[in-house]
C-alpha cells in the first residue's frame, strides 16, 4: 500500500516541478511557480520518508543524523538568502549551485566507499558513480571559482590566459578519464576514485578560472545545468526515478537557458568557454584609436537640459549596479516624473551583472515594471527622445556594433542611443568597457560626458534639480 | 538492476525532453530568477542524501557523508527557493502598492 502512496506522491511532485519550471519563464506566474516547485520538493522528501517507514534501519540514529544535517544546511540557507544584497545575486546563485554539486559528489563518494550497504553494486551503479563524481566535482569547484571571481577575491593568473591552460586542462581531463577507467576496471578501487575526484576538481578550476567576469553568468548557468546532470546521476546511484527526472529536467532546461543567454550577448558557448577574455587580443587591432571630440559637462548643465526635456530614457548598466546607485536614480526619476517628464528605462538584454539582473535591481528600487522597456521595444523610440542618460553602460551603447564591420563588437545587439537629441554619459573616466574597445558614441556631437561615480553624480543631480524647482 | 536500468534510461530520456520543452521563450527579465529557481530544484539530491542516511544501518561513513551531503543540498534548496522568492517578490509587489496610494 505504501508503494502506491509513494508512487502517487512522486508523480504529483514531478508534475508540480515541471509546472514550476514552466511557470518560472513567465513574469505573471513566476512567483507562484517558484513556490509550487518548493512545495513539490517538500512532497518529494515526504514521499521518500513515507516509503522507508517501517524499514528497520530507519531508526532514531538515522533520524538524528537527518535532523542534524538539515538544521545546519537549512539555517545557513535561510540566513544567506535573507542577508545577501541584491547586487550580489550572481555570486549567490553560484555558491548555492556549487553546494548542490558537492551534495551529489558526497553521495556518490558514499556509494563508492560502501557499495553493498547502498545496493550500488554492478556496472550500471559503477558508471553512475563515476559520472556523479566527475560532474559533481566540476560543478562544485567551478561554481566556487565563479563566485570568488565575481566577488573579486580571485583574479586570473597570467599563465591561465595563455595557450598553456588548454594543455593543462586537457591533461587534467585525461587524468580524470584514466581515474574513471581504473575505477570501473577495479570495480570501485580507491586509487581510481581519488584520482577521479582530484583531477575533475582541478579541471573545474582550470576551466572556469580564465573566463572573464562578464561571461561568468553564462558559465554559472552552464554549471547549473551540470548540477542537474550530477543529480540525475546520483538518482541512478541510489535508485530514485524522481531524482533522475528532476535532475534531467534541470539539466536540459539549464542548457536551453545558457543558450538563450549566449544569444542575448551575441557570444557562442564555445567562445565563452575556450576563447578567454574577448578584449585581450582584439583591442589593439580593430576599433582602437584616440578620442578626438570629447565634450565634458557639469552636473548643472545636465540638470538644465533634463528640466527642459519632455521625454527621457535612462540606460542603466553594470556601473550603476556596482555603484549601487539604483535608489538614488529612482529619486531622480521621481522628481522628473513629478515635473511631467516622461521617463522610461531601456534595458539591454545583458544589462547589469547577469541577464535580468538590472530588472531585479530596479524593481528593488521601486521602479514600476511597466517603465522597463526591452531593447527591441525601445530602439525605435530613441529618435523621438530628448535626453538619454547612460549610467555605467558602455559596450551596449556603442554604435560601432552596427556601423563598423571590422569592429569586434560588430553584430552585437546595441541600444541606438545616439539617435536621441542629447546623450549624457555618466562615467568615472575614459576607460574602455568590458570589450576594451573605443566607444564611438563618446565622440559624437550630441554626446556629453559627466565624469564621476554614478551614485555621486545622481546625488548631485538630485540637488540641482531641486534647486531648479523640478518636480515640486 | 538490469531491467530497472532500462526503465531509468526511459525516465532520463523523457525528463530531458521535458526540460528542453519547458523553457521555450524566456524574457531576459526572468533569466536571473529562472536560473536561481532551477538551481534550487537541482538541490533535489536531498533525496539521495536521505537515502544514504536511512540505509546506513550504523555505518559511520554513510552517516557522516550522507548528513554532510544533506546539509549542502538543503542549503542549496532552501537558500535557492528563498532568494528566488525575494527577487520575484520585487516584480509582483508593484501593482499592489499602487492600489494603496
Amino acid at each position: 500500500m505504501t508503494d502506491y502512496l509513494k508512487y502517487a506522491i512522486d508523480l504529483v511532485a514531478v508534475l508540480l516541478l515541471a509546472l514550476g519550471i514552466k511557470g518560472l519563464s513567465k513574469v505573471r506566474s513566476a512567483r507562484g511557480a517558484n513556490q509550487l516547485a518548493a512545495v513539490a520538493m517538500g512532497l518529494a522528501v515526504i514521499g521518500l520518508l513515507v516509503n522507508y517507514v517501517g524499514v528497520p534501519t530507519f531508526n532514531t540514529q538515522a533520524w538524528s543524523w537527518i535532523v542534524g544535517g538539515s538544521i545546519v544546511g537549512g539555517v545557513l540557507g535561510v540566513i544567506t538568502a535573507q542577508r545577501v544584497p541584491m547586487t550580489s545575486m550572481p555570486e549567490t546563485v553560484a555558491l548555492f549551485n556549487g553546494c548542490g554539486g558537492m551534495s551529489s559528489l558526497l553521495v556518490a563518494l558514499a556509494a563508492a566507499l560502501e557499495p553493498i550497504a547502498l545496493d550500488a553494486t554492478g556496472p550500471v551503479a559503477l558508471v553512475s558513480i563515476v559520472v556523479s563524481v566527475f560532474v559533481g566535482s566540476i560543478t562544485f569547484t567551478g561554481s566556487i571559482v565563479a563566485m570568488a571571481k565575481l566577488q573579486g577575491w580571485l583574479s586570473t593568473p597570467p599563465w591561465m590566459q595563455s595557450r598553456l591552460r588548454h594543455v593543462v586542462n586537457i591533461a587534467l581531463a585525461v587524468a580524470a578519464l584514466v581515474g574513471a577507467i581504473e575505477m570501473v576496471r577495479t570495480t570501485g578501487g580507491a586509487t581510481g576514485l581519488w584520482l577521479l575526484v582530484v583531477a575533475s576538481s582541478l579541471l573545474g578550476i582550470g576551466v572556469t578560472l580564465p573566463i572573464g567576469g562578464a561571461d561568468m553568468p553564462v558559465v554559472i548557468s552552464l554549471l547549473n545545468s551540470y548540477s542537474g546532470v550530477a543529480a540525475a546521476a546520483a538518482g541512478f546511484v541510489v535508485g530514485s526515478q524522481l531524482l533522475v527526472v528532476a535532475g534531467a529536467m534541470v539539466g536540459a532546461a539549464g542548457l536551453i537557458l545558457t543558450q538563450v543567454m549566449c544569444n542575448g550577448m551575441n557570444r557562442s558557448l564555445v567562445s565563452v568557454l575556450f576563447g578567454g577574455a574577448l578584449g585581450a587580443s582584439s583591442s589593439s587591432s580593430a576599433g582602437g584609436g584616440e578620442y578626438t571630440n570629447i565634450t565634458s559637462c557639469s552636473v548643472e548643465e545636465c540638470a538644465l537640459t533634463l528640466e527642459a526635456a519632455e521625454r527621457v530614457i535612462i540606460v542603466p548598466g553594470y556601473g550603476l549596479a556596482v555603484a549601487q546607485a539604483q535608489h538614488t536614480l529612482r529619486e531622480v526619476t521621481r522628481s522628473l516624473e513629478a515635473a511631467g517628464i516622461d521617463v522610461t528605462y531601456a534595458i539591454h538584454p545583458v544589462a547589469g551583472r547577469m541577464p535580468g539582473h538590472m530588472n531585479v535591481l530596479l524593481a528593488e528600487a521601486d521602479v514600476p515594471y511597466e517603465q522597463l522597456k526591452e531593447m527591441d521595444v525601445i530602439n525605435p523610440e530613441f529618435p523621438a527622445t530628448d535626453v538619454v542618460l547612460v549610467l555605467g553602460a558602455n559596450d551596449v551603447v556603442n554604435p560601432q556594433a552596427k556601423t563598423d564591420p571590422n569592429s569586434p563588437l560588430y553584430g552585437m545587439p546595441v541600444l541606438d542611443v545616439q539617435q536621441a537629441r542629447t546623450v549624457f554619459v555618466v562615467k568615472r573616466g575614459m576607460s574602455a568597457g568590458y570589450s576594451g574597445i573605443k566607444n564611438d558614441l563618446f565622440d559624437l556631437a550630441n554626446t556629453s560626458m559627466v565624469f564621476g561615480d554614478a551614485k555621486k553624480v545622481l546625488g548631485d543631480l538630485l540637488v540641482e534639480l531641486k534647486d531648479l524647482g523640478v518636480g515640486k | 538492476m538490469e531491467s530497472s536500468f532500462v526503465e531509468f534510461l526511459w525516465v532520463l530520456l523523457l525528463g530531458s525532453l521535458l526540460g528542453l520543452e519547458l523553457i521555450g521563450k524566456v524574457p531576459p527579465t526572468l533569466h536571473t530568477p529562472l536560473m536561481s529557481g532551477a538551481n534550487a530544484i537541482s538541490g533535489i539530491t536531498v533525496l539521495a542524501a536521505l537515502t544514504a542516511i536511512i540505509k546506513a544501518d550504523g555505518n559511520p561513513t554513510l552517516l557522516v557523508l550522507g548528513s554532510v551531503s544533506l546539509g549542502f543540498a538543503l542549503f542549496n534548496v532552501i537558500g535557492g527557493f528563498l532568494v528566488t522568492d525575494r527577487m520575484l517578490a520585487m516584480f509582483s509587489r508593484k501593482p499592489a502598492r499602487k492600489e494603496n496610494r
